[in-house]
């Protein structure tokens, strides 16, 4: 018993998930991160480890269209599911209007952050069109940047909402 | 130091019935993992003693709200956006979507679940309080059925509970006579979001003819386990809001509470602190 269990343990899954549009089938340990499968067997490194347990926001990817912060997300909990990475939100070279306001308004300095910034205010942004400045900082809470003080990046996001607006 | 993934299993079986069947199997040896939020946070850490998890997230079963004329039933597997988002707990169940609100930032609010907060059993947890004040109801299943145990009795000590090694929590029940109360909830911690409370209150009252008539009042992070303030409670029934009453309650309600210092505040801040959250709830009462 004890010894088929432990073959089983050290046993690698297969599993399937939609990135970025994609479906991919990786081969990992089930309690692997989905932060670690996506930037060392996908190669996407847009998802950052800050902290590994859940206070920064610097790992956010989105899971099934729902936020989550991807260092506490074992690899099996994300099977079968849709994931969309900083990776996918451009459209080829052509930038998502939050992408360029961050850039225009300073949003980004040492870029750490922005991933999960930018993929929490696009987040905020289909749920509330118009948000105000306290929603945006709501939506912004769990994302933690050293660099900014925040006020650029609260304004890139009014910004972003008032073009997706106009457009 | 950061644990190494070839050394645990996870499994994710399709049906409440077959993880509650993986449990009778081999009791204590699995532990479930629902979002994540705590389990993840200690494996990172290197210390999660359990080497067989198994996977609770996602079963229909389980993330289901069901409304009927007398109550409402929670699945354990919702998480805080599916509380924050429903419209009878916005509306009759305010203080678990308060709650809700400000449990970590939206990411941890899209995985961390009710029946998570409810089984990790941290003293400082902010949704309990107000499950004590809506004397919310848990049903717990195993192999063996289902039983319906008070809130109030599930914590028995410092992250102990009453689940027995077979058991998961489906859902808690809140019966819906709450919605003429004035509800009154404040989280105390170092910043609005992502910080762990250093006290919070959760309170239910009504005041009829000038006094007050019903008053529940929970407090969170000022004792082992969440604690409803009972000596306080029968204080204020029946007597006018005034600042004599006020005085007394806070002195009541001091002695009432077992705080501790710790690396998140000091027991006589908190004690000062639920004293003041205490007043500031009767004096509401008073202008409502
Ligand atoms: C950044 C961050 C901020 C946080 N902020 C707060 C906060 O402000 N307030 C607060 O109260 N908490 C906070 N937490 C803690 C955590 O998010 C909550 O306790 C959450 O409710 C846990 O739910 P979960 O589904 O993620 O639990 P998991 O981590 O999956 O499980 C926690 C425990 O509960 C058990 N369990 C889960 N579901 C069941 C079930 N249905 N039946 C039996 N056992 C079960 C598991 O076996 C485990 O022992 C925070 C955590 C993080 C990482
Ligand atoms: S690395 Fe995941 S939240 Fe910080
Ligand atoms: S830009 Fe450096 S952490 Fe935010």
């Amino acid at each position: 018993m004890t010894e088929s269990l432990s073959l089983e343990i050290r046993a690698l899954h297969e599993v399937s998930l939609t990135v970025n549009g994609e479906l991919k089938t990786v081969r990992a340990y089930p309690m692997e991160r989905l932060l670690d499968v996506l930037r060392h067997q996908l190669g996407l490194t847009g998802a950052k480890e800050g902290c590994g347990e859940g206070e920064c926001g610097s790992c956010s990817v989105l899971l099934n269209d729902a936020l989550v912060n991807s260092c506490l997300v074992p690899v099996l909990q994300a099977k079968d599911a849709d994931i969309v990475t900083i990776e996918g939100l451009a459209a080829g070279v052509q930038l998502d209007v939050l992408q360029e306001a961050f850039l225009k308004s300073g949003g980004a300095q040492c870029g750490i952050c922005t991933p999960g910034m930018i993929l929490a205010a696009h987040h905020l942004l289909r749920r509330k069109p118009n948000p105000t400045t306290e929603e945006i900082r709501e939506g912004l809470s769990g994302n933690l940047c050293r660099c900014t003080g925040y006020i650029q990046i609260v304004e890139a996001v009014a910004e972003a909402a008032r073009r997706r607006a106009a457009a | 130091m950061r644990s190494n993934p070839a050394d645990y299993q996870l499994v994710a079986p399709a049906s409440l019935q077959a993880v509650v069947s993986l449990l009778a199997a081999e009791p204590g040896a699995w532990l479930p993992i629902a979002g994540g939020t705590d389990v993840m946070v200690q494996y990172a850490a290197g210390k999660l003693p359990a080497r067989k998890l198994v996977s609770i997230w996602n079963l229909p079963e389980l993330r289901r709200i069901e409304v009927s004329p007398e109550e409402i039933r929670i699945g354990a597997g919702c998480t805080y956006t599916d509380l924050r988002e429903h419209e009878v707990v916005q509306s009759e169940f305010s203080l678990l979507a308060r709650a809700a609100a400000w449990t970590g930032g939206i990411a941890n609010q899209n995985r961390g679940t009710l029946g998570g907060n409810i089984v990790n059993a941290s003293p400082a947890a902010d949704s309990l309080p107000a499950l004590l004040v809506y004397d919310a109801e848990l049903i717990l299943i195993s192999v063996r059925g289902e039983r319906r145990v008070p809130y109030k009795d599930f914590h028995t000590g410092y992250k102990k509970t009453k689940l027995a090694s077979d058991e998961l929590v489906r859902a808690v029940c809140l019966a819906r006579r709450f919605s003429g109360y004035l509800a009154y909830t404040r989280k105390v911690g170092a910043r609005n979001a992502q910080a762990i409370s250093k006290v919070c209150i959760a309170a239910l009252g009504r005041r009829a003819s000038g006094v007050v008539e019903d008053v529940r009042i929970a407090l969170g992070s000022v004792a082992p386990v969440p604690l409803r303030l009972a000596e306080t409670e029968r204080l204020v029934t029946g007597k006018p809001v005034e600042p004599s009453l006020l005085v007394s309650a806070k002195r009541v309600a001091i002695a009432e509470i077992q705080p501790i210092d710790d690396i998140r505040s000091t027991a006589r801040y908190r004690a000062a602190v639920a004293g003041n959250l205490v007043a500031e709830f009767l004096e509401k009462i008073g202008e409502n």
